[in-house]
């Protein structure tokens, strides 16, 4: 009785876990560490969003009128900065009067802000603190910038991340299923059974391979292969991505169709074959269609395969967290940025943090994915 | 109809069964020529000594040893826990419930749990295993982590095998006035082993193979000692591979160590494929007769 709920736990637990810690992540502030955002008193503006400072410390706001402040143009400090502005002297040992400094510069520069940490505050200061606004859910899954240790606010932005992963699976599945589906319908109907008992192995093998394998695979042929058919700079790209999950996938694809076309009842078989119809005639308008929700099904399960899939994909595709624009780019997908990127953030940091968001991005589609594929079937055995 | 719309008809089957009998073995080809081509760069590479040293000089020589082992820790970690929390699971799943929405609603979940992705394990192991209850990066830490992954397959398998088990072998013993716990004991698990087995290995070859689960909760880079508990970290033979093949120090003096690693992982699931094939031959044979 207790070991069979041992699956409803673990998933339990894993939703509890992964969205504990994935939704703490909208709770942080982007700024990194104990930093803060000090304006001049005068200034208008009251909060800032973490693009904003982005595109401030970037130099493309120049002005404060761009985010709702008076017409002054804007003068950035960061602590690199320190040195242009004040003498060792002046700072004094430990950088003690680095506070009353601070304080009286900001005053004095109407449209200055500036990135520090808190510990140099002035305690009666003049100067004026925002905040930058928390990363909300919207600007998380539409925002296109992904850089989460960039400096001095962090880009949480996973939509190149999330389209780059979509994209990556569709073109797979694109090759998979024709060449899948030719296969299960040959190993179904065509075949004998001699035939039928080479294939069946073969095809468990495949499905058993590492996924490094795979990946080691794309990396030493299929990377440099398309690297010099289509002169790229570097063969790491969407494509070889797609190539490998589109094999990888074959697997999946060939068992769950097979099965399904097997379902088809013999005695409808029969009595296409009894009214004159060829075989062929037979496969394309009476066992496809009759399967046709567990081709689906497979199809279905293939994407989902293909989406979760780590390893392989990190080793091939060249991780470049932008927008996908065509295939012969290196793309990156959400397995994979996680596993190249959880390693390096520090526990408990927005970082982290984001990671396990998008763990959760990533559980609740492939949960979609298989709940879709359970109720169809479902609805198809009912249906029988 | 006429004789040419016959002979059209035929043509199109023709054609139409030439292509299935092409792509099939296109598919054939494409799984040959991954093996192929790293057993044939990879063969001469793997002797006594690559399984049996340290790695050395940065990975660029010596042996595998250490992560052969730390991959044995790792499956025999997970299947100590996996395994009979799997078969008692799947023995109450098909023996004990009835067709509820209990038994609908532990499958659902059973599937679902099967279609999570690896690194989804990896990310949950780290944070309930590594941090919560503190184990740190562990062979305690990765076979739990490993052992969820494997608990579907396991699960499944077993369903499936005492499912295939004929309703006369129960009624028959349960007739001779043998409890339900004996009936499953003595005549149900024997006939359905073969495939509770062959499922057995076939999550071995699964838990070998994976690398996103280990990344966060067991693996080390570079660790040339062998692990002395449960508490220590290992290498393993996936991450080995991915390490020395994308970000070692020397990635063109090491792709001898990675076509060797890359072979020994695919002679594991071969040969591992081949125990389950043969004990489901010859079980089922031997179970078959009596």
């Amino acid at each position: 009785m207790l070991s069979s709920t041992v699956t409803t736990l673990t998933v339990l637990l894993i939703i509890v876990f992964l969205f504990s810690e994935g939704l703490s992540v909208f709770k942080e502030s982007p700024l990194e560490g104990e930093n803060i955002i000090v304006l001049n008193h005068n200034n208008s503006v009251s909060h800032i969003s973490s693009s904003e400072i982005k595109d401030i410390f970037d130099q493309k706001i120049t002005n404060w009128k761009t985010i709702g402040g008076a017409n002054d143009s804007i003068i950035l400090f960061t602590f690199n900065d320190i040195s242009n502005y004040f003498s060792e002297e002046e700072l004094g040992p430990e950088f003690e009067y680095l506070p009353a400094k601070m304080d009286s510069l900001l005053e004095s520069e109407s449209g200055m802000i500036a990135v520090f940490s808190s510990k140099y505050l002035l305690k009666n200061h003049q100067s004026k603190i925002i905040q930058a606004d928390n990363i909300t859910p919207y600007t998380f899954i539409a925002g296109k910038e992904w850089f989460p240790t960039a400096n001095p606010a962090v880009q949480l932005g996973v939509l190149p991340l999330i389209l780059g992963t979509l994209y990556v699976s569709f073109v797979a599945i694109l090759f998979a299923l024709p060449v899948g589906l030719a296969t299960a319908i040959y190993m179904a109907e065509v075949a004998d059974e001699k035939t039928r008992r080479i294939f069946k192995p073969v095809i468990e093998l495949l499905a058993g391979i590492p996924s490094v394998v795979y990946g080691f695979f794309g990396l030493i042929v299929i990377v440099p292969l398309i690297q010099s058919t289509f002169n790229l700079p570097v063969g790491e790209t969407g494509l070889a991505g797609s190539i490998i999950l589109g094999i990888m996938a074959l697997p999946t694809i060939i068992t769950v169709s097979e099965d399904a076309l097997r379902n088809t009842p013999r005695s409808m078989k029969e009595a296409s074959l009894a009214l004159g119809a060829t075989k062929w005639q037979t496969i394309y308008r009476i066992v496809i269609p009759y399967s046709y929700s567990g081709i689906s099904a497979a199809a279905i399960l293939g994407i989902g395969r293909a989406i979760g899939e780590t390893m392989a994909v990190l080793m091939v595709t060249g991780n470049a967290a932008v927008m996908p624009h065509t295939l012969l780019e290196p793309v990156r997908t959400i397995p994979a940025t996680i596993a190249a990127e959880l390693g390096e953030a520090p526990a408990n940091g927005i970082h982290y943090k984001a990671l396990f968001a998008l763990g959760c991005i990533l559980f609740l589609i492939t949960l979609i994915i298989n709940l879709w594929v359970e109720f169809s079937s479902k609805k198809r055995r009912l249906g029988k | 109809m006429t004789k040419l719309d016959i002979s059209r008809k035929r043509l199109a089957e023709a054609i139409a069964f030439w292509i299935f009998r092409l792509l099939s073995l296109c598919v054939m080809g494409i799984l040959f020529s991954i093996l192929g081509f790293i057993l044939y760069k990879g063969i001469h590479v793997v002797n006594w000594d690559f399984i049996s040293k340290m790695p050395e000089d940065g990975m660029t020589k010596g042996g595998i040893y250490p992560a052969i082992i730390g991959t044995l820790c790792l499956i025999a970690g997970s299947m100590i826990f996996a395994f009979p929390i799997g078969v008692m699971s799947g023995i109450y799943i098909n023996e004990y419930t009835k067709d509820s929405w209990y038994r609908r609603f532990v499958q659902l979940m059973t599937a679902n749990l099967a279609g999570i992705p690896s690194i989804v394990f990896g990310l949950f192991g780290m944070s309930l295993f590594v941090n919560k209850l503190g184990f740190g990066d562990s062979i305690l830490a990765g076979s739990l982590t490993l052992g969820l992954l494997a608990l579907p397959v396991i699960i499944r398998t077993t369903e499936e095998a005492l499912k295939s088990v004929d309703d006369g072998y129960r009624q028959a013993s349960l007739a001779l006035g043998a409890t339900k716990l004996q009936t499953i004991r003595r005549v149900t698990l024997p006939v359905a082993l073969p495939n509770i087995i062959t499922g057995f290995i076939l999550s071995i070859g699964r838990v070998s193979g994976e690398t996103a689960p280990i990344l966060f909760t067991v693996a080390a880079y570079f660790l040339p000692k062998l692990p002395s508990s449960i508490h220590d970290q290992v290498m393993a033979l996936p991450y080995h591979l991915y390490v020395i093949s994308t970000s070692g120090t020397n990635i063109n003096e090491s792709r001898g160590m990675a076509y060797g690693t890359a072979v020994v992982l695919i002679l594991i699931v071969l040969i591992l494929n081949l125990i389950a094939n043969g004990v489901r031959r010859y079980l089922g044979k031997k179970y078959k007769t009596h």
